[in-house]
């Protein structure tokens, strides 16, 4: 096993991105200068080849954003996107990001077109792609993607009304698989199922790791589930990435306040371990108006002066990690044994 | 009123139906349990077990369609409140026995401000007039964590947070001191650290306060962390009811055992997670059996023939498997 | 295999009485008005002064007018004019409007804005007054009445279409066909216009009775198909004089009027009720 990280595949650098918001009429009236809402800002990191990246966060903390800016669907205002090594445009060539770079969904029901049988959705893909040589040779390429995500073939004429959510979501998996990409983006593929069909979508999205090599940046708000799947991790908060590094040093041994708060906060399934100690208080601040200094300062215990003076740099570590913070807390205890 | 540990509600044989047959579908299928002074029951199970709508048919607040018949009896207070007129309902909802809800973005009213739909409460149940009613609204606030109280009185809304609204949710709900608090998914659409504090929030209040809680959740971490007893639901039926300790440390029924097992925390030592194959059954023609029967991987023929009933495991533990204590 | 139509919209189908009446009722004026003409006896621009305002028995089913027209003759001749003329004056407007919808939701930005200003400003006119106005200034006509029908309501197709389109352009399955590379074109007529055209196609049927009522107007004004041809609208206008001695000149045409509106109603609403998405 070499010592030196794979060369990544997919690298992200710097990348930032705001959304224009809707003034109030009020607003007009008085001149009021136009808002800005920054979902991500200055988000860097790094895939290798078949690594699974969990994207942890709360709400607003732009994960999604940051997904849809990866998948093509948004363009970020400054920063780039690396293949390779080489730079990839949002709008150019969907094409050939399509091969590279492909996405699932949260919800399961809105993920398909309603009007189309799911060997219609399979079969379109592979056409446009241009993928098979001939129809014969694209409905048995069909057969093996349903295969592959575990559904049987004679699903295919279905309207996607009449398969369960699980269902649904593999076939939006073979969709994505059809065109043979190196990335799958998910976000929150699971949320939006019943647990005992999570562990099935789970499961599927390892096996196709393990069987196809393709990468998987999964986004998720669920922290039990995001730490079985991922090899790495990457917290985010207010827009940037304030913790990442390998799943189990990031959940043994957590070194942003945050990190550690949102992983205390997790309710574990076992009653004999209940903690009465108060958790992160407050909530996360407005994104309009995000704090000077440091995003977490509004509810850090451990906050000093020097955090609310600039935005800390994110800093990396010997063992792969990097970390936001003023002054991390790598030293200080911290056990966190979920099982 | 209430002795402590004495029984505050007492269902027994719950049947909810909708529609008419041929076309019924019975969602509760004979639910039965009991919650005590100070304590907090969970009620756990996946989507369609039939858990909401156990809790709504207690105080029947249907939104939609309504049941075409709520069978078996509900003791509270020393009523039965599935033999109550829908016009005395009103009286004990609110008051006796109150509701919070899992989307705090739409269980309040967006054009009124807070402070008014919490006076509302207060003054339709007790004899206050304005002053009274607003002093204790800004004490609810107070003691549910909102800071700033008597500024926030008059916000609307729209400009609260997901948990600073569902914290005034709570403090509706709690205006009357009620006997019984019903939480139907209350943190299921908050952030995890929200999340948090709302759990801690409804503990701290209820030791304040002595009431019950019946919580209901999909989540089991939820119910280990907040809940002294669990009954377990599963396509209508509760399929097993125990201590919380003794149903994470000595799950007896399948299905609990299967969804523990598909846990990613709890199996985290495992490689794998132990998916249960298949989905639940459609209600509107379940199995002749045991419902869990079709998905269960320790079905045996005697499993289709009838229901299973709650048997002792032990203790006060039930669970309604033909195979109790037979099976590893 | 799959089937062409259906268990689902069967069923719906069999279920709903009003699109069944509604159609039969439309069934029977387009046979009407096909085959009408041939079956009745008497010529619909005869003149005969020596038959004029007769009442309504036989063999005048309906009467006759006061050049002794035979009014039923002329009330099916004229439906034949009158449905061939809104035909044409509602599948155009969808058409376009439907296309400039499509576009204008899809592409969103500059293309959007300033489609729905244009669309802002004619639906600031009174629809009657702009048709009128466009015929009048054009020449009454009928290739003129489908130029003006054209270029006023193409905006209510547009203004529905347009609607679902951000709607569709929410949710995730048109994102995903955009993520997995389809080209615009595409992603427009294969994934967007199928499930968006639902409501065009139910307002569709509301607007035959609008463009019935607005086509018979005009001929009520002068300003619609010129006589010699019948025409609902101008029949009516024509009997306006003869109330009080043959009222029938002027209630049989309304009569037709009335019944091919309430045929598209029952249609409209139950197609409604068919083409919902499946749950």
């Amino acid at each position: 096993m070499s010592s030196l990280p794979p060369e990544p595949i997919l690298a992200a650098r710097n990348l930032s991105k705001s959304f224009a918001v809707a003034r109030s009429g009020r607003d007009v009236l008085a001149l009021a200068p136009k808002r800005r809402l920054q979902a991500l800002r200055d988000v860097s990191f790094t895939l290798a080849g078949g690594e699974i990246l969990g994207v942890v966060g709360e709400s607003g903390c732009g994960k999604s954003t940051l997904g849809r800016c990866l998948a093509g669907l948004e363009a970020p205002d400054r920063g780039e996107l690396l293949w390779r090594g080489q730079s990839l445009a949002a709008g150019h060539d969907r094409g050939n990001r399509a091969r590279r770079i492909q996405m699932v969904f949260q919800d399961p029901y809105a993920s398909l077109n309603p009007r189309m049988s799911l060997g219609q959705m399979l079969e379109e893909a592979l056409y446009v792609h241009g993928l098979c040589n001939g129809a014969a040779e694209r409905r048995d390429r069909v057969d093996e993607l349903l295969l592959m995500v575990g559904l049987p073939p004679r699903l295919k004429d279905r309207l996607p009304h009449a398969i369960s959510g699980g269902q649904r979501q593999r076939i939006s998996i073979a969709r994505a698989l059809a065109v043979e990409p190196e990335v799958l983006i998910a976000d929150e593929p699971v949320s939006a199922l019943d647990a005992s069909v999570q562990a099935q979508i789970i499961n599927l999205l390892e096996d196709l790791r393990t069987k196809l090599g393709i990468a998987i940046i999964f986004i998720a708000h669920d922290l039990s589930v995001v730490r079985h799947i991922s090899d790495r991790i990457a917290v985010m908060y207010l827009g940037e990435i304030v913790e990442s590094g390998r799943t189990e040093y990031l959940f043994s041994r957590p070194m942003h306040p945050y990190t550690r708060g949102l992983l205390a906060a997790i309710p574990i399934p076992d009653p004999t371990r209940r903690t009465h100690a108060p958790g992160i208080e407050g909530e996360a601040p407005d994104p309009l108006n995000p704090p000077l200094g440091c995003g977490f300062s509004t509810r850090c215990p451990y906050v000093v002066e020097a955090c609310r003076a600039g935005r800390p740099a994110l800093a990396s570590t010997a063992d792969g990690r990097a970390v936001r913070c003023a002054i991390p807390a790598a030293s200080t205890a911290f056990e966190f044994d979920p099982c | 009123m209430t002795a402590p540990g004495e029984a505050v509600l007492q269902v027994e044989d719950l049947r909810v139906t909708f529609g008419k047959s041929p076309d019924s579908v019975t969602v509760v299928n004979g639910v039965s349990f009991e919650i005590r002074q100070g304590e907090t029951l969970g009620l756990v199970g996946e989507s369609g077990c039939g858990k909401s709508m156990t809790c709504r048919s207690l105080i029947r607040l249907f939104g939609g369609a309504s049941p075409s018949s709520i069978e078996g009896s509900i003791l509270f207070g020393g009523r039965n409140l599935a033999h109550v007129a829908p016009k005395d309902i009103v009286n004990i909802r609110g008051r006796d026995i109150a509701m919070i809800f899992q989307d705090p973005m739409t269980s309040l009213n967006p054009t009124m401000t807070i402070g008014r739909q919490i006076v509302e409460g207060l003054r339709r149940h007790e004899k206050l007039n304005h002053q009274q009613a607003r002093r204790q609204a800004i004490d609810l606030l107070k003691s549910v964590g909102v800071t700033a109280p008597e500024r926030r009185m008059d916000s609307y809304p729209h400009m609260f947070s997901g948990g600073m609204r569902q914290r005034v949710l709570i403090a509706i709900a709690l205006a009357c001191r009620p006997r019984l608090l019903i939480a139907d998914e209350p943190t299921t659409a908050l952030d995890v650290t929200v999340q948090d504090q709302i759990l801690k929030l409804i503990l701290k209040l209820q030791a304040e306060t002595g009431m019950a809680v019946l919580f209901v959740t999909h989540d089991l971490g939820v119910v280990a962390q907040t809940c002294d007893r669990v009954a377990v639901m599963y396509a209508g039926n509760v399929v097993e009811m125990a201590e919380t300790q003794q149903l994470f440390a000595n799950p007896s029924h399948p299905y609990t055992r299967a969804l523990l097992s598909a846990l990613p925390a709890h199996g985290a030592r495992l490689k794998r997670l132990q998916p249960i194959d298949g989905s639940p059954p459609n209600l509107a023609d379940p199995p002749p059996g045991c419902r869990f029967e079709p998905r269960c991987r320790h079905a045996i023929p005697a499993c289709a023939r009838s229901l299973p009933t709650l048997r002792p495991v032990g203790g006060s533990h039930m669970s309604a498997c033909i195979r109790l204590g037979e099976v590893e | 295999m799959r089937r062409l139509v259906s268990e689902e919209t069967r069923r719906r189908f069999k279920r709903n009485l009003g699109l069944q009446i509604g159609l039969l009722m439309l069934f029977a004026i387009v046979v009407v008005s096909l085959a009408g003409t041939s079956i009745i006896p008497f010529d619909p621009v005869e003149i005969d002064f020596g038959n004029i305002l007769q009442p309504p028995g036989l063999p005048h089913l309906f009467g006759t007018d006061d050049l002794g027209r035979d009014v039923l003759a002329r009330v099916v001749a004229a439906s034949w004019v009158d449905l061939q003329v809104v035909s044409i004056c509602v599948v155009l407007p969808f058409l376009i409007g439907s296309t400039i919808g499509l576009i204008s939701g899809y592409f969103g930005g500059w293309i959007d804005t300033l489609i729905m200003r244009l669309v802002d400003i004619l639906w600031a006119f009174p629809f009657y007054v702009l048709v009128i106005s466009i015929v009048g200034a054009l020449g009454p006509s009928t290739t003129n009445i489908y130029i003006a029908f054209s270029l006023v309501v193409w905006i209510s197709f547009a203004r529905i279409v347009r609607g679902e389109v951000l709607l569709a352009r929410r949710l995730e399955y048109t994102q995903a066909v955009s993520v997995l590379g389809y080209s615009h074109l595409r992603i427009m007529l294969r994934h967007v216009l199928p499930n968006v055209i639902t409501p065009a196609i139910v307002f569709m049927m509301a607007d035959v009775v609008l463009t019935i009522l607005g086509v018979t107007s005009l001929g009520f004004l002068g300003f619609g198909i010129q006589p010699p041809t019948p025409e609902w609208g101008s029949m009516i206008a024509d009997g306006r004089n003869f109330i009080q001695d043959g009222w029938w000149i002027s209630f049989f045409p309304g009569l037709a009027i009335v019944f091919v509106g309430i045929a598209f109603t029952l249609i409209g609403d139950g197609l409604d009720d068919l083409l919902r998405p499946k749950a």
